[in-house]
């Protein structure tokens, strides 16, 4: 057990460090750096653009009006942010075993995980972030804010990064059975941020309940901004589901932990 | 105890293949079986073998990145797949035809990231960079980035990199693939003064059997997943069943020389090769030959390890 605590108090320190090297690396090539940084804020920044345009044209989506539906897409937004910017790099496990990097990895005393997640750290990866908290901050400016809301909206978004960042773990971890299966990965982590940048009071109700208990990503915004703005569930699920995101979160977690390991031994087992 | 410890060590890979439609047929294969072995500290020896006979299954198994089927295994009291982490601090591992270094910084970055990492104590690293660099001749490559580097200057890169933390086992995979032959040359002489001055073991595999005339006192050759020799180079050309050969050119064109021991393979005008067992003097042969035939000249033809060890896998 404490061992287990020694590895998980040095594992930061030992990310920054891998991680530092890498923002060094793209450093080396610094106009590439700047124009990719570039063009990844301009590209989150048209994403909002469009999705601000359309809801000008009809006015609201289902009764939220453009604020709300910026808190939601803010919220949603800061937690694929950080899951990307901090473990993003997991997607590409499939690649490590390709070319072999993976057994390097392997033979270096620090634990695969930290070494995957910190592998290729991309400081332009900010931007999604930035834009992010910019179009959260812009909508929290209309909130009511209480101090159990203020609470309430500090645990959405610390648990919409871990909620994130268990799903791209959870789902990179099929890449140990299907090489080239990112795309599939792709489509929860990705996919579940595109769902929750709207209301989900417009999707069907079973797409709600499969966001709710199968995929739990609705708990990384949609529970906890009700509650932010005074809603209740169109669909009737309980109100204190708004300050359930960290337990879904610690249990997704645990999954993607109980995934990752599953994954690795799969891979020490077999060697492919 | 030995610092590597192998006993009928097994390893099978299950493989599916598609059999017609949705049906798949599922075949063992076994990678390596019956492994035995064991390698003291400081030994320096040869893994050969040729592809797929089971010599990156079985680093992979030392190295812990493969959990083995059964059998024993330990590296320096630990069992590798269990203690996978605990065991790379006190191991160097190098895969010669990739890079661990950062691609696009100086070595010096990849070097002082490794010096964390490992948590060598600072006086420690300092004192081994200074020899490595010394030794290797890094001097002035130490600030170059790693993609403007040769394949040589990055071999020595990485071969520095998997030795800042003083392990115990070197692991080289291939080290001299792809180099010139002076780098190739150098590089067998580092190893040389490492194994022999710092004691550290080393197990090389390679398909280049001058590395190991060059640098190994004892050779494993394993094919189809089996140790089929181990021992010194001596005894890998005994066991190969070798033979040396005797060119003799005689004056005049004869009829096939007859002397004891040995048996003419070929004759080419006045010239006749003889064969005899490699273990065998050549001394008694050549003077049994002198005093029956004009002989003009004498010469000797070693045996090539090449054919020695194509005779041992043909066997297997």
């Amino acid at each position: 057990m404490g061992e287990v605590l020694a590895v998980v108090r040095e594992a930061p320190r030992q990310y920054a460090r891998i991680a530092r090297l890498w923002v060094r690396s793209s450093l080396a090539y610094r106009a590439s750096f700047v124009m990719l940084t570039l063009a990844s804020l301009l590209l989150t920044f048209l994403d909002f653009v469009g999705l601000a345009l359309m809801l000008h044209l009809i006015g609201d989506l289902d009764g939220f009006a453009l604020w709300e539906i910026a808190l939601l897409y803010g919220a949603s937004g800061i937690g694929i942010g950080v899951a990307d910017l901090l473990i993003g790099s997991v997607e590409q496990i499939g690649q490590h075993i390709r070319s072999g990097t993976l057994d390097a990895m392997m033979v270096r005393p620090v634990p695969l995980i930290v070494q995957v997640c910190a592998d290729r750290f991309a400081i332009r990866r900010l931007g999604r972030i930035t834009q992010a908290v910019a179009v959260f901050a812009w909508a929290a400016w209309s909130v009511d804010w209480t101090p159990s809301k203020v609470v309430v909206a500090l645990l959405m978004v610390v648990s919409a990064s871990a909620i994130f960042f268990a799903l791209f773990v959870t789902f990179s971890c099929i890449q140990f059975w299907t090489q080239d299966a990112s795309e599939f990965a792709n489509a929860f982590t990705y996919g579940g941020n595109t769902m929750t940048q709207y209301p989900l009071s417009i999707f069907p109700s079973e797409v709600l309940k499969s966001l709710t208990f199968v995929i739990p990503v609705a708990f990384a915004n949609w529970y906890p901004c009700l509650y932010l703005l005074d809603r209740e569930d169109p669909f009737g699920m309980p109100e204190w589901f708004a300050v359930a995101p960290p337990f879904v979160a610690a249990l997704m977690c645990v999954v993607a932990v109980l995934a990752w390991r599953t994954g690795v031994r799969r891979y020490t087992s077999t060697g492919s | 105890m030995p610092l590597i410890d192998v006993r009928d060590l097994e390893r099978t890979f299950v493989v599916r293949k598609r059999a017609g439609g949705m049906r798949r047929t599922r075949t063992e294969v076994h990678a390596v079986r019956d492994l035995t072995f064991s390698v003291e500290a400081g030994e320096m020896v040869g893994y050969i073998g040729p592809n797929g006979a089971g010599k990156s299954t079985t680093i992979k198994m030392l190295t812990g990145i493969l959990v083995p089927t059964a059998g024993h295994l330990h590296v320096a009291g630990l069992e590798p797949s269990r203690h996978r982490t605990e065991l790379a601090r006190r191991i160097g591992v190098v895969f010669g035809q990739r890079t661990t270094l950062w691609w696009d910084l100086p070595l010096h970055d990849s070097f002082e990231l490794l010096q964390k990492i490992y948590r060598i104590p600072i006086e420690r690293y300092r004192a081994n960079l200074a020899a490595y660099v010394e030794l290797l001749d890094l001097g002035d490559l130490l600030d170059t980035p790693v993609r403007q580097l040769s394949l040589g200057q990055r071999m020595r890169g990485d071969i520095t990199a998997a030795l800042l933390h003083d392990p115990e086992i070197l692991y080289l995979d291939e080290p001299t693939i792809g180099l010139d032959v002076v780098s190739k040359g150098r590089l067998r002489e580092f190893l040389r003064t490492l194994n022999a001055e710092r004691g550290i073991t080393l197990l090389l595999t390679t398909h280049d059997l001058q590395d190991i005339e060059a640098l190994c006192r004892r050779v494993m050759v394993i094919d189809h997943g089996t140790l089929v020799f181990d021992g010194d180079l001596a005894a890998l050309h005994r066991k190969g069943g070798s033979t040396r050969t005797l060119v003799v050119d005689l004056l005049d064109e004869a009829a096939p020389i007859e002397v004891p021991g040995a048996t003419v393979r070929r004759v080419e005008g006045p010239r006749q090769w003889l064969s005899f067992p490699s273990d065998a003097s050549a001394a008694p042969i050549i003077s049994a030959v002198a005093a029956s035939y004009a002989v003009a000249d004498l010469s000797i033809q070693e045996p090539e390890i090449e054919d020695v060890i194509r005779d041992l896998y043909g066997r297997a």
